[in-house]
């Protein structure tokens, strides 16, 4: 019993400790050109060499920003606009179709047309991350907004609460589990929709500082920006999910997942 | 204007005094000739509730019986104002039933308690709704409630944490928090074991001997029914009418023991030959 949980806590890292040396063993071993697949040793001299030489932190910085306003944006919207669509029939009729058209079409596709319109700067970064981070989060609102219990709403209704006091007791709450799930996918597009309009062009940031060095060859490079990316990624995870489980505590397959670790 | 009012002088004498008498007899609950109708969804109409006749006097417990679909819960959100009726009249102290009301408690099958809020917050939820003044008092409000459900040890604790009988015991705290002068329950005790469901019942009478209210109160249970009431209405499925009215004369408080009395018994018997007579016709 005892075995089997160290193994649980120790194996996932072993197994990369392992797979890091295959790596490094092969390319050495193989001579693979350092351009086709460095050896993790030289993508970690890499890594810490741009944070040394101070050339990452700028770009870093500028891809968090437009990570955090673009994301924190499209969670609003998000809620902002798919309420009105849940709680009213007529918002519904007018904008669901054109919801749905949206939704399907490849947003990243829009990082052209923002560029021509608001410029190179961080702030057609912002509107693509943004319009990435919005769907799930709006589809989940609608479908959270709605699927509250009917005894919760006559309970309120029984209690002479109107729209306003059924919205804020009941739905908004139950809502929030679908939220949260939402804000989990969206905190991972959102870094996806940064990079990918940082790649049609941009200033600064780690999406352009990899097709900078993408043009140089420097593939170890490329590679230390891809580590840096997933850390921010997982990490950006684990902070929602924290939250996720901090707000909406009550939720069974929140709580259900939480005690199975 | 002189002419028409010499011959009928000895209306107006008579008026005040008919409708004082009237006022005075005004049951608290009236229905009159309600009906209720459903749309299903292949387009059908479906008769819940038909032409039902009911009053209901203050401070009475009122147990309606019937089988599934004799519309009793609709009967009871029709009071609470969340269905409309077809036809006819509803009447709570003598005012009209449009909408709901701030002065109703009702209580469902299922405890409905909302799981992201304390078992205090959940008592305290009418009063949150309502937006009730004196909000300094509201947590001592809530204690006593809890206190008089047995439940004041576990006011800082979620729901999910509590057992079914004690859920719908917050349930029913929750539905006297804003003092209502009509508690609705719809099947309360339905969803709980037999042996529970007993405890509870006794536990019901208690907190209404403290509390006295006027209760509506729905089952499917001949001996909750008669261990709870001072009137039984008994109801015939499609369509839900009134076939029976009878009046329990047993003493309170009772207690566990009364079910095995023969006075008991008879009460349950004329209950169920009132609704097996009706489904052989």
């Amino acid at each position: 019993m005892n075995g089997q949980r160290i193994f649980r806590a120790v194996g996932p890292w072993l197994l990369f400790v392992a797979l890091i040396g295959v790596w490094e063993l092969c390319v050495v071993q193989f001579k693979v050109s350092q351009m086709v697949l460095p050896p993790p040793s030289d993508i970690f001299t890499s890594l810490v060499g741009g944070f040394r030489n101070n050339i990452f932190q700028r770009h870093l910085l500028m891809t968090g920003k437009e990570v955090v306003f673009g994301y924190v944006l499209g969670v609003s919207f998000g809620i902002l606009v798919g309420a009105p669509i849940a709680l009213s029939r007529t918002f519904e009729t007018l904008f669901y179709p054109y919801l749905l058209a949206l939704q399907t079409m490849p947003k990243v596709a829009l990082a052209p047309l923002m560029m021509i319109w608001v410029g190179f700067g961080i702030e057609s970064k912002i509107i693509i991350t943004m319009i990435v981070a919005i769907f799930p989060v709006l589809v989940n609102v609608i479908v959270g907004l709605r699927a509250v219990e009917p005894d919760r709403i006559a309970l309120i209704r029984s209690l002479k609460g109107g729209t306003l006091a059924e919205f804020w007791w009941v739905r908004l709450p139950s809502a929030a589990p679908y939220i949260f799930a939402g804000m989990k996918t969206s905190i991972v597009l959102a870094l996806l929709g940064a990079i990918a309009a940082e790649f049609v062009g941009a200033e600064a940031g780690l999406g352009y500082l990899m097709t900078q060095l993408m043009f140089k060859l420097d593939t170890p490079g490329v590679f230390a920006i891809l580590i840096i990316l997933s850390i921010i990624g997982v990490t950006l995870y684990m902070v929602a999910d924290w939250a996720q489980r901090k707000i909406v505590f009550w939720d069974a397959s929140t709580v259900d997942r939480w005690k199975s670790r | 204007m002189t002419a028409t009012r010499t011959p009928t002088a000895l209306v107006p004498a008579a008026e005040p005094a008919a409708t004082v008498a009237v006022r005075m007899e005004q049951p608290f609950i009236s229905i009159t000739d309600l009906s209720v109708v459903y749309e299903t969804r292949s387009n059908e109409s479906l008769v819940a509730v038909d032409k039902v006749n009911l009053n209901v006097n203050d401070g009475e417990f009122c147990v309606i019986v019937g089988p599934s679909g004799c519309g009793k819960s609709t009967l009871l959100k029709v009071l609470a104002g969340l269905v409309a009726a077809n036809s006819g009249q509803t009447r709570i102290g003598g005012e009209s039933v449009a909408a709901p009301r701030d002065d109703i408690g009702f209580v469902f099958q299922s405890a409905t308690l909302l799981p992201w809020m304390t078992i205090l917050e959940n008592v305290l939820l009418p009063l949150k709704v309502q937006n009730r003044p004196n909000r300094a008092g509201w947590r001592t409000h809530g204690m006593e409630l809890l206190k008089i459900v047995g439940l004041e040890d576990f006011a800082n604790r979620y729901p999910s944490e509590l057992s079914g009988g004690m859920q719908q015991r917050v349930g029913m705290a929750r539905a006297l928090a804003h003092d209502p002068s009509l508690l609705l329950m719809d099947e309360p005790f339905g969803a709980l074991d037999a042996l529970t469901r007993e405890s509870m019942n006794a536990e019901l009478q208690r907190i209404w001997m403290l509390r006295p209210k006027t209760v509506l109160f729905v089952t499917h249970s001949i001996s909750e029914a008669v261990f709870l009431a001072d009137r039984i209405i008994v109801m015939s499925a499609r369509p839900g009418r009134v076939i029976a009215d009878v009046a329990v004369d047993l003493p309170r408080p009772r207690d566990v023991a009364i079910l095995d009395s023969p006075r008991f018994t008879e009460y349950s018997r004329e209950v169920r030959s009132h609704l097996y007579a009706r489904e052989a016709t």
